[in-house]
């Protein structure tokens, strides 16, 4: 990373797409046309669009997962075009946080190892969570006590024994751990029922606002609206009518 | 590190499978080790048995049924050895000694030898190791008998006990000698040989024993007491082989071809060293034919390793999504997969090294006493080692084709949960 490079992410957004293009396959039709797009860092958003709308495909680029061939996806100041697919794995394990739907755990680990995965994977993420708490596994068991997860013995419970809602909660904790700057959330209620769900909206949102990460909240149930900064519609950033 | 510590918890959440797959590569190793050291063993043991001996001779047909039967009671000799030819040969000037040797009858399934007192003094086996007495000595009077140490602790013998001998060489024999028994009066020390499971009695008991019988069989109406017996000529008038050691070494193949010529009847001389490395070579077709099964076994163990990791590829993949969305790279993914191939190599082949050991543990006294087969528990040679390290590589191996599907799988999946 260049300095004129860092200088630049101080200022940037979170997330900034222009021009984005994006199809699975050169015989394939395209799923993604996204002009402009800007999340702003610190900002929350809920994204919402049925399904099929092509969501799933966009937080996958955003995340550095797929890669970007058409057009410009910039996320916390790095041009993803131009970064090889090492360096957006490190960036996504540095710097971003994913909560999905369902199964977002690793079944044979324990609540407490599945919220310190990403400290295996980043030293980044490892230091900055000592730094917070004195020990990640400290800044761990913090989150998860935010989360309401504190109940005696549960840490050490296998993460499969969870209920669903307990094991979002567990997953948010795990994108929360480390402070990143994105946290990427894709329908992460949709297994919830209505309490829960505004339970667990209202946890992130706070968690988030405590940490100073931006929120790219993926849902189709817009009764959610009223927690976010703002909402967007997916069909009406992506020119791609939706499939099927 | 964190990726070999994932690949532990990973296998130890599917452990009834993992458990199998280690033990079905456990069992392979097992016969793939255990073939291996009974091979080498074998021949460690066969070695062992016969030293200081430059030439055995006996009638002429194959040497190496010559060898085993002189030497390791195996088989049946085709024909005798005329005992003036024994003498001819022995007063021979190149002969520093001979020991003859007599075969034929047997007591409860040990195989009786008839031989003279020089084989105490000349029958050497291992590194140049005389026989020893445990108890009691040697044979001197005709219905004497010295046990090896095998004969007696398995029937329970001690000195002074009387025995019988059977004609011929089967567990059980109808015809048995009956009238004219035996006394104990030595027992050998062990020797790890086939001597441990050999009842020694002089040439003239043997005699004596025959006296009244005729092609295998007692002459009807003719019965001797051992009084009797004793009045009679007992110098035999054929055995079954000799052993023969010479003044000088220099003089083996002389001596040898002297005998193959021999006169008087068709004799054949053999350096037992070099027929022993002839069954060797005879033996190596089985040996390998052998090693090829359990190499076989190996691999079918690791097709099941490959078939077990590969069915839970596919219910992984989002495990592999998961991993991938906290920072995981597609090579950490398929150094994941490998590990757990080679943590699955790794804990069959151990497995498999403890069982044969702890097997050879139980089971060693009994090859011993079955097959006079002696065989080290501890430490593995360096041959075996070298199997296991191929054994682990052929987990290596069949571990990258699971690691490179995964691989595939978290580059084409990305963080999209397939389930």
């Amino acid at each position: 990373m260049s300095p004129a490079a860092t200088v630049q992410a101080d200022a940037s957004p979170a997330i900034l797409i222009e021009g984005l293009r994006f199809r699975w396959r050169l015989d394939r039709p395209w799923v993604l046309d996204v002009p402009d797009f800007q999340l702003a860092m610190g900002e929350r958003w809920l994204l919402a669009g049925p399904s099929g709308s092509g969501k799933s495909t966009l937080l996958a680029l955003i995340a550095g997962i797929q890669r970007v061939r058409e057009g410009r996806v910039a996320v916390l100041g790095h041009e993803l075009t131009t970064l090889s697919g090492a360096a957006r794995d490190r960036l996504r394990a540095d710097r971003l946080g994913v909560i999905f739907q369902m199964f977002n755990l690793l079944p044979y680990l324990s609540v407490l190892e599945n919220v310190l995965l990403p400290c295996q994977f980043s030293a980044a993420r490892r230091n900055r969570a000592q730094a917070m708490a004195g020990s990640a596994t400290t800044e761990a068991r913090r989150l998860l006590a935010q989360l309401g997860l504190d109940a005696p013995g549960l840490e050490r419970r296998p993460a499969a024994e969870l209920s669903v809602g307990q094991q979002q909660r567990v997953a948010a904790a795990r994108a929360l751990i480390g402070q990143p700057e994105l946290i990427i959330a894709d329908e992460p209620t949709s297994a919830l029922d209505a309490d829960r769900r505004l339970d667990f909206v209202t946890l992130l949102q706070r968690e988030c606002a405590n940490a100073g990460a931006a929120l790219l909240f993926v849902s189709h149930d817009r009764t959610l609206a009223e927690f976010f900064d703002r909402v967007v519609e997916l069909p009406a950033i992506n020119r791609i009518p939706m499939l099927g | 590190m964190a990726i070999l510590t994932l690949a532990a918890k990973s296998l130890w959440n599917r452990r009834l499978t993992s458990a199998l797959v280690v033990f079905a590569i456990a069992l392979s190793v097992i016969l793939l080790l255990g073939v291996e050291r009974l091979r080498t063993q074998t021949r460690a043991s066969f070695a062992h048995t016969l030293s200081d001996t430059d030439l055995i001779v006996g009638a002429r047909g194959s040497p190496i049924n010559l060898l085993l039967y002189s030497v390791f009671r195996i088989g049946d000799p085709t024909n005798n050895v005329d005992w003036s030819s024994y003498r001819t040969l022995a007063a021979d000037p190149q002969v520093a000694w001979t020991v003859p040797l007599s075969l034929g009858d047997s007591h409860r399934g040990f195989r009786v030898l008839g031989t003279d007192r020089s084989y105490f003094a000349h029958y050497h086996y291992g590194r140049h190791q005389p026989l020893q007495l445990a108890e009691g000595r040697e044979f001197e009077d005709l219905f004497d008998a010295v046990l090896g140490a095998e004969v007696a602790e398995q029937l329970g013998y001690q000195l002074g006990q009387s025995i019988v001998l059977a004609h011929g060489a089967g567990e059980v024999s109808f015809a048995l000698h009956q009238d004219k028994p035996f006394r104990v009066v030595g027992i050998l020390a062990r020797t790890g040989t086939p001597v441990d499971r050999t009842v020694h009695v002089s040439l003239a008991g043997i005699e004596a024993i025959h006296a009244d019988w005729q092609s295998g069989a007692p002459l009807p109406g003719v019965h001797l007491s051992p009084e009797q017996v004793r009045q009679l000529d007992l110098t035999p008038k054929t055995i079954t082989a000799f052993l023969v050691g010479l003044k000088s070494k220099t003089a083996i193949f002389k001596m040898q071809r002297q005998i193959n010529e021999f006169a008087a009847e068709p004799l054949l001389a053999i350096l037992p060293g070099l027929t022993l490395q002839q069954l060797w070579s005879l033996m190596s077709l089985a040996e390998n034919a052998l090693l090829v099964v359990s190499g076989l076994v190996v691999l079918v163990s690791f097709t099941v390793m490959l078939a077990a990791l590969l069915t839970g590829l596919n219910e992984r993949r989002r495990e592999m999504a998961i991993l991938r969305a906290v920072g995981a790279r597609p090579w950490q993914i398929f150094a994941l997969v490998l590990g757990e191939s080679l943590t699955l190599a790794l804990a069959g082949a151990a497995g498999g090294l403890a069982l044969l050991q702890g097997a050879l543990l139980l089971a060693g006294s009994l090859l011993e006493a079955r097959l006079g087969l002696t065989i080290a528990a501890w430490p593995p040679s360096v041959h075996e080692l070298s199997l296991l390290a191929i054994v682990l590589a052929c987990g290596l191996g069949a571990g990258l084709f699971p690691a490179w599907r995964a691989y595939r799988y978290s580059v084409a999946d990305g963080m999209t949960i397939r389930i």
